[in-house]
């Protein structure tokens, strides 16, 4: 068979024209799955959260929200998200007062009096969603990693239990779930934030002191909280690319 | 030797077919269908759009006072089953002495410009907010009832 130039011309012509439209239409095909995502594309996210800890007035609401949603055991030992008051004596900030009672599920007894010359505030903790996890990085068999769209996820189906993860995390987010004897640790409500809800933790917070954000988004407030407070992330030395920022966090919160 | 090597990698081919699971090293070093789990589980908080599809009302009067940030289930708790079926599932009615001092009692740690109160010093010892104090709506300077105006000198 032989080909002129003319023809040769016209079918690279068609070629080019037809290749991208049937690369759009297969994509298409594949978002349209609706029994895996009616229009969630993994691509196209990318999460984080935002803390105002001068917001936070330790109710507790979302530590009670994140037990309920996820199932979370009720002893005081299991958290996926919990609070903490630090009480900080004025000078001393090497050697803050910490304390989490049962994590702050049923808020906090008061302990302090006025005017003792030191500074108390509350501090939300979750996973961070590292952008380099420590926790995926030792996981002997991928069961723990970063999802495409930002979110440090677990296997549980293929999780050992082996605990590398559990002391890797800086963090101290993660633990063994008793029943399974897998790991568990927050997901950001995975199941909600691909759903176009918000987590638990934010959904129940009272004063908006935590804020779930899409990075990817370029309509998403998150990028406006960024702009106008000055942000910190926990343990910047250890170069997790955490993506749960603090704003007026204090130099003694660890 | 040819067919040794053979063998060996018929061997090999059929542990790693048994022993790789489905679907992982597509996205990454990890399960494909791992992200489809993750997603599975039902909604326990229903979320406040949810709320507002039927209760359209009550965000209304939400959206004029000082809790207008506040979530429904943030008070009223995770009612995802009740947005689901709202008649199989009831929620009840939060109890304002209890629930209000949650967020409202007053600690040296909280942020001094939000609303604290010495539950010993505040109100008319019924203990109970909801007599002065609207949740939905609450306004600065509450309207005291009857009990409580009666008793001021």
């Amino acid at each position: 068979m032989t080909v002129d130039r003319r023809q040769l011309l016209a079918g690279l012509g068609k070629l080019l024209v037809l290749t991208p439209a049937a690369a759009a239409a297969w994509e298409y095909l594949e978002a349209g799955r609706p029994e895996e995502a009616p229009s969630y594309r993994l691509a196209d996210h990318w999460w984080a959260m935002v803390i105002d800890v001068e917001a936070c007035i330790g109710c507790g609401s979302c530590v009670r929200a994140c037990k309920t949603e996820n199932g979370v055991p009720l002893e005081p030992y299991y958290f996926r998200t919990w609070v903490e008051r630090y009480h900080v004596p004025n000078g001393v900030s090497e050697h803050p007062e910490v304390d989490s009672p049962n994590g702050g599920y049923d808020g906090f007894p008061e302990r302090y009096r006025p005017g003792d010359g030191a500074k108390s505030f509350f501090v939300p903790k979750l996973c961070n969603h590292c952008a380099h996890s420590p926790c995926t990085q030792v996981c002997p068999v991928g069961a723990t990693f970063d999802s495409p769209d930002g979110v440090v996820l677990v296997d549980k189906s293929y999780c050992l239990g082996c605990r590398y993860c559990v002391q890797a995390c800086p963090y101290g987010c993660r633990y063994i779930d008793p029943r399974t004897n897998t790991v568990d640790k927050c997901s950001l409500c995975y199941h909600r934030i691909t759903k176009g809800l918000t987590t638990a933790c934010c959904e129940t917070c009272p004063t908006d002191a935590r804020r779930l954000g899409d990075l990817k988004d370029p309509k998403d407030p998150i990028h406006e909280f960024l702009r106008a407070h000055k942000v910190q992330v926990l343990k910047p030395q250890m170069a997790t690319g955490s993506k749960t920022w603090y704003a007026g966090l204090d130099g003694s919160v660890r | 030797m040819a067919g040794l090597f053979v063998v060996g990698l018929a061997l090999f081919l059929v542990a790693r077919k048994v022993l790789v699971p489905v679907g992982f090293g597509e996205l990454g070093h990890f399960r494909t269908g791992a992200i489809a789990d993750n997603r599975a589980p039902k909604l326990v908080h229903a979320g406040r759009a949810a709320c507002a599809e039927c209760h359209s009302d009550e965000p209304d009067r939400l959206k004029s006072g000082a809790h207008r940030g506040v979530g429904c289930e943030a008070c009223h708790g995770a009612l995802g089953a009740h947005a689901a079926a709202e008649t199989d599932v009831k929620p009840a009615r939060p109890d304002t002495g209890t629930l209000c001092l949650g967020c409202h009692r007053q600690s040296v740690s909280k942020p001094a410009g939000f609303p604290q109160v010495d539950p010993k010093e505040h109100g008319d010892g019924s203990g109970s907010c909801g007599g002065c104090h609207d949740p939905h709506a609450p306004a600065e300077e509450p309207k005291a009832p009857p009990a409580e105006e009666a008793k001021k000198p």
